[in-house]
C-alpha cells in the first residue's frame, strides 16, 4: 500500500458514511415522487439537510446541495453576477483574491473574456493572506462591485483568510461575499452564520465523503440566477434529481468529522509540523511556503505542509517520490496531467523558479507518524535524484 | 532495465511500450506536454498535446498496467524546435522540426531526465533498427521500407543510440495495428499524423506568417528580373511549384519553381525546372550515429524524410562539415533541409545542407536518352528542351543558390531581346563555351556522341 498523503486532493471515505452510502444505494426512491419510496428518499435528503445545516451552523433552507465544489463556486458566481446585472446592468464588478481554486478563476476569467464582467484581483501578502483593508480599498475605488469571493482556506498552501473581516466590509458597501470553503469544511471551526458569508462552497469527499456531491450554502436572500434549468429542484436554482444516497453520505461524514475535529486538528498540527521540521533538518535547503508556526491549526490548515525545494522541478519530486512509495501533490490540480508554477505561489510574490520545486504534502484522518516516517525516509534520495535531473546539461 | 516509454497517444508509441513490458523491462509511460495550450481537441486530433492524446497514452498505460506520467517539455520544445524552425525559415531555409525534436527533447531533454531519474532508457515507436555492431550499437533502416523513420532519427549519436529502444523496427505498420488491436489498445485504429504536430492543419505558410509576421518581397527570375510579388520570403522552399501566385501565360508556358529563397535580400528566384538539379551538397552540423567516416566514402544519400536514396560520395570534413556528391542529380533540395547517409542500411550520420551546387560541364541531348550517362529525360521530354543530364565534370563546381542555365540565358522570354520568330536556333553557351544544344543544332549533338568533355569543344 503507498503511502498517502494527498488528502487535500481527496481524502478515504470514512467507514460510516461507506456503510451509510451503500444502503442507501440500495434503495429506490426519486426525492421529488409523490409515492412512499419517493417520500422516504425526499425524506432522507431533507435529513441529510438539516443534519449538515446544523454542522455548519446555518439553516436547513441555505443549502443547496450541487455535484461538488465546482459547481458551487460556478453557481456562486455567475448565478451572483447575472442576478446583479439583472437588477443593474451597471454592477458587474467581480472582486476575488489571486490565490482563488481554478473553480472559482476560471468562471471569473470567462465572465471577463465574454465581456459580462470586470474583475479586481486582492494580491494576498508573503504569507498567503488577503488583507481586509485591500479588500476596503478595492470596493472604495470601483464602486460597481457586485460579488467579493476569497476562499476560506487555500488549496496549496493552507493559509486561512479572514473571511469574517472581509465579509464585514463587503457587507458595509452591499456586496454580497462568495467563499470557497472547500478546504476549511470538517478541518476548522466555521460557522455560516457568523462568518457573515452570502455564499459558501461545501465539497463532501474533502472530509471523508463521497466525491460528486457538495453544496453552495446561500443566504435566503442571496440571488442567484441558474445555471441549468429543469425540474426546479433546491429552490429553482439547481435543477436535477436529488442524488439522495450521496447527501446522506455527505451528511454523515460531515457529523462525523465535525465531531472529531478539534482532536484530529490537534493531531494532524503536531504530524505536520514534525514532518515540517524533519524536511527542513535535512539540510537540503527545504523551506515551508507562506507562513508557518508550530502548533498553529487555525491560521494554517492543521494538515497542510506545503514545502520548496530549491532546485528541483516539481514533477520530478513528485514521480521519484511515487515510486518510493509516496503519494503527494505538486500543489493544485493541474490541466491535463501538466504541471505549471502554482499561481498561488507566484502571487505570494515567488519567483518562477521557487515555485516550480512546490510539494503539497496534505495529511488527513487516515494519517500516521509512519506515513511522516516513510516520507522523510525517502525524501534525501529523491531530492538528490530530482536535482540531477533539473541540471540541464 | 528501467526505460521510459515515450508514449505520444498514437498507435505505434504504444505497441512500442507493451514490448517493452513484453520483453521483461520495468516501464514508465511518459507522454511529453510540447504545447502550451494543451485545450487542443481535434477531429482526429494529432498534435504537440493534446487533451485526447494524453488521455490515449493514459489509457494503453492503464492496460498495460504501468505508471504514466505527463511531463512538460514545453519551454524547450517552443525553444529549441518551434523558434528554431521559423528563425530557419526566416533565414531562408527549409529546417525538418521531426529531427530537431529527436535531437534536442526526445533523445536530450527526456533522455537526460529519465538517466537523472535512474532510468537506463528512453523507447520510441519510430520505425528503425538497432544493431549491435563491431563498434557499438548501429541505427538500421526499418524492415517496413514505407514506415522506414531511420531519416529522422539521423541526427542521434552513439552515446544517445546507447540509450535507446526503437522495438517496432522489424515490423510492418499494418502488422502493428493488428497487434495493438489484438491487445486491445483503443488506438489500433488511430489515423497516423503527418502533419507538423504544431502546425495541425498542414498550413506552414501561414504559421510562419502569424510567427514571423508579413515581409512583401519580390520574386525574381534568376538574372534579376522582377517577375512578381510575395508576402514573405519565408512561405518558400527550393522546388515548390504551387503557389507562386504567377500567371503562367506571362512566361513561356514551362512550370516555374522557386530555385532559391534570397533571405538576406527578401527574395524568392523562380525558374524552370533544369535549374533545381543539384549534385553536390555541403552541410554543416554534421552528427554521426557512429565513428565518422574517413575520406571518401562511397555511401548512400536521402534529403527528405520519404526521399529516395541516391548513391554519393561523401566527405567527412574536420571542421564538422560535410560535402556529399551525388551520382546523379536530385530535384528540390533545399538548404534547411538534412541529409542522411547510409551505408547499406545502416545510418552512418546526418548534416543540414548549407548550400548546394551543380556540376558544371555536362553533356546535352536532344534526343531522350543522353548518349553519355544513358540517363532517360522525361516522357515527351527531351535534354534540350527541359534539362541537362548529368555528366562528370572536369572542373571543380562551386556552390551557387540559383544556378544560371541554358534555359535561362537563352530561351527565357523574360531576358528575350528578339522577337520569338527571330531566336537564334543555337548559341554558345556563356559558362562553360560548349555550343548550345538545340534540337537543329546537329553539332553539339555530334560534339557529344564524340565523348569530348564540352568544356574543350
Amino acid at each position: 500500500m503507498p503511502v498517502y498523503l494527498d488528502h487535500a486532493a481527496t481524502t478515504p471515505m470514512v467507514p460510516a458514511a461507506i456503510e451509510a452510502y451503500a444502503e442507501a444505494l440500495a434503495r429506490v426512491g426519486n426525492p421529488s415522487s409523490l409515492h412512499t419510496s419517493g417520500r422516504k428518499a425526499r425524506a432522507l435528503v431533507e435529513e441529510s439537510r438539516e443534519r449538515i445545516a446544523a454542522a455548519l451552523d446555518a439553516r436547513p433552507s441555505e443549502v443547496i446541495f450541487t455535484s461538488g465544489g465546482t459547481e458551487a463556486d460556478n453557481l456562486a458566481i455567475k448565478g451572483s453576477l447575472w442576478a446583479a446585472v439583472a437588477s443593474n446592468p451597471l454592477r458587474r464588478r467581480v472582486i476575488a483574491s489571486g490565490i482563488e481554486h481554478h473553480a472559482v478563476l476560471d468562471p471569473i476569467v470567462h465572465l471577463v473574456d465574454t465581456g459580462q464582467a470586470d474583475v479586481t484581483w486582492l494580491e494576498p501578502d508573503r504569507c498567503g493572506h488577503v488583507q481586509v483593508e485591500d479588500l476596503t480599498r478595492a470596493l472604495a475605488d470601483t464602486g460597481d462591485a457586485a460579488l467579493v469571493t476569497v476562499m476560506w482556506a487555500n488549496n496549496e498552501v493552507g493559509t486561512v483568510q479572514p473571511i469574517q473581516g472581509l465579509a464585514e466590509v463587503a457587507r458595509s458597501h452591499g456586496v454580497p461575499l462568495h467563499t470557497d470553503a472547500v478546504q476549511a469544511v470538517g478541518h476548522l471551526r466555521l460557522s455560516f452564520a457568523d462568518s457573515g458569508a452570502d455564499l459558501m462552497t461545501v465539497s463532501a469527499h474533502k472530509f471523508g465523503g463521497p466525491i460528486g456531491v457538495g453544496a453552495l450554502l446561500a443566504r435566503r436572500g442571496a440571488a442567484l440566477v441558474p445555471l441549468s434549468h429543469g425540474g426546479g429542484q433546491e429552490r429553482q436554482v439547481r435543477s436535477g434529481t436529488l442524488d439522495a444516497p450521496a447527501v446522506h453520505a455527505f451528511a454523515v461524514a460531515l457529523d462525523e468529522a465535525v465531531r472529531v475535529r478539534d482532536v484530529e486538528a490537534k493531531r494532524l498540527g503536531t504530524l505536520r509540523d514534525r514532518l515540517i521540521d524533519g524536511a527542513m533538518a535535512l539540510g537540503l535547503g527545504i523551506t515551508v511556503s507562506g507562513c508557518w508556526s508550530p502548533g498553529d491549526v487555525e491560521d494554517r490548515l492543521p494538515g497542510n505542509a506545503h514545502l520548496l525545494v530549491p532546485d528541483a522541478e516539481g514533477d520530478s519530486l513528485l514521480y521519484l517520490l511515487d515510486a518510493a512509495g509516496v503519494e503527494v501533490s505538486t500543489g493544485s490540480a493541474c490541466q491535463a496531467g501538466v504541471p505549471r508554477p502554482s499561481h498561488v505561489l507566484l502571487a505570494m510574490g515567488y519567483t518562477d523558479r521557487e515555485a516550480r520545486g512546490a510539494l503539497r504534502i496534505s495529511l488527513g484522518h487516515s494519517s500516521t507518524d509512519a506515513d511522516v516516517d516513510a516520507f522523510l525516509a525517502a525524501l534525501p534520495g529523491v531530492v538528490e535524484r530530482a536535482r540531477r535531473a533539473s541540471r540541464r546539461p | 532495465m528501467r526505460v521510459v516509454a515515450a508514449m505520444s497517444g498514437g498507435v505505434d508509441s504504444a505497441v512500442a511500450a507493451s514490448r517493452m513490458v513484453e520483453a521483461g523491462h520495468e516501464v514508465v509511460g511518459v507522454h511529453l506536454a510540447l504545447s502550451r495550450s494543451a485545450a487542443t481537441l481535434r477531429e482526429s486530433a494529432r498534435g504537440c498535446c493534446t487533451i485526447e492524446d494524453a488521455g490515449d497514452a493514459r489509457r494503453v498505460a492503464d492496460r498495460l498496467g504501468i505508471p504514466f506520467y505527463v511531463w512538460d517539455m514545453a519551454d524547450r520544445f517552443a525553444q529549441d524546435v518551434m523558434a528554431d524552425f521559423a528563425a530557419e525559415y526566416a533565414a531562408g531555409r527549409t529546417p525538418n522540426p521531426c529531427l530537431r525534436c529527436n535531437e534536442r527533447i526526445k533523445f536530450s531533454a527526456l533522455l537526460d531526465k529519465a538517466l537523472a531519474l535512474g532510468f537506463d532508457a528512453v523507447a520510441t515507436g519510430h520505425y528503425a533498427q538497432i544493431v549491435e555492431g563491431p563498434h557499438g550499437r548501429e541505427l538500421h533502416r526499418a524492415v517496413d521500407s514505407a514506415k522506414d523513420q531511420s531519416y529522422v532519427l539521423g541526427v542521434l549519436d552513439a552515446d544517445q543510440l546507447a540509450h535507446a529502444f526503437f522495438p517496432l523496427g522489424d515490423t510492418t505498420k499494418p502488422q502493428i495495428r493488428e497487434e495493438a488491436a489484438a491487445r486491445g489498445f483503443s488506438v489500433a485504429r488511430k489515423p497516423d499524423s503527418h502533419d507538423i504536430c504544431f502546425i495541425p492543419d498542414g498550413d506552414t505558410r501561414a504559421y510562419l506568417t502569424r510567427v514571423l509576421g508579413e515581409a512583401p518581397g519580390d520574386l525574381v527570375t534568376p538574372e534579376g528580373e522582377v517577375i512578381g510579388t510575395h508576402s514573405g520570403a519565408y512561405g518558400f522552399t527550393v522546388g515548390q511549384r504551387r503557389g507562386l501566385g504567377l500567371e503562367r501565360s506571362s512566361l513561356d508556358g514551362e512550370p516555374r519553381y522557386v530555385v532559391g529563397v534570397e533571405a538576406a535580400r527578401n527574395r524568392v528566384v523562380i525558374g524552370t525546372a533544369d535549374l533545381l538539379g543539384v549534385d553536390d551538397i555541403i552541410g554543416d552540423h554534421a552528427r554521426w550515429c557512429g565513428p565518422a567516416p574517413v575520406g571518401a566514402v562511397a555511401l548512400g544519400a536521402q534529403v527528405r524524410a520519404h526521399g529516395a536514396e541516391v548513391p554519393c560520395t561523401a566527405y567527412a570534413l574536420s571542421d564538422g562539415t560535410v560535402r556529399v556528391q551525388l551520382a546523379e542529380r536530385i530535384r528540390g533540395v533545399a538548404p534547411g533541409q538534412s541529409v542522411v547517409l547510409y551505408d547499406g542500411t545502416r545510418v552512418v550520420g546526418s548534416a543540414t545542407i548549407a548550400s548546394t551546387a551543380t556540376s558544371k560541364a555536362r553533356c546535352s541531348s536532344t534526343r531522350r536518352t543522353c548518349r553519355r550517362t544513358r540517363t532517360t529525360a522525361a516522357p515527351g521530354r527531351t535534354w534540350a528542351r527541359f534539362t541537362r543530364c548529368v555528366a562528370s565534370s572536369r572542373r571543380p563546381s562551386t556552390p551557387t543558390s540559383a544556378p544560371r542555365s541554358w534555359a535561362a540565358m537563352s530561351a527565357s522570354p523574360v531576358r528575350r531581346s528578339t522577337p520569338a520568330t527571330a531566336r537564334p536556333r543555337c548559341s554558345t553557351c556563356r559558362r562553360c563555351g560548349a555550343r548550345r544544344v538545340g534540337p537543329e543544332c546537329a553539332e553539339s549533338i555530334e560534339h557529344i556522341s564524340s565523348g569530348r568533355p564540352a568544356s574543350s569543344a
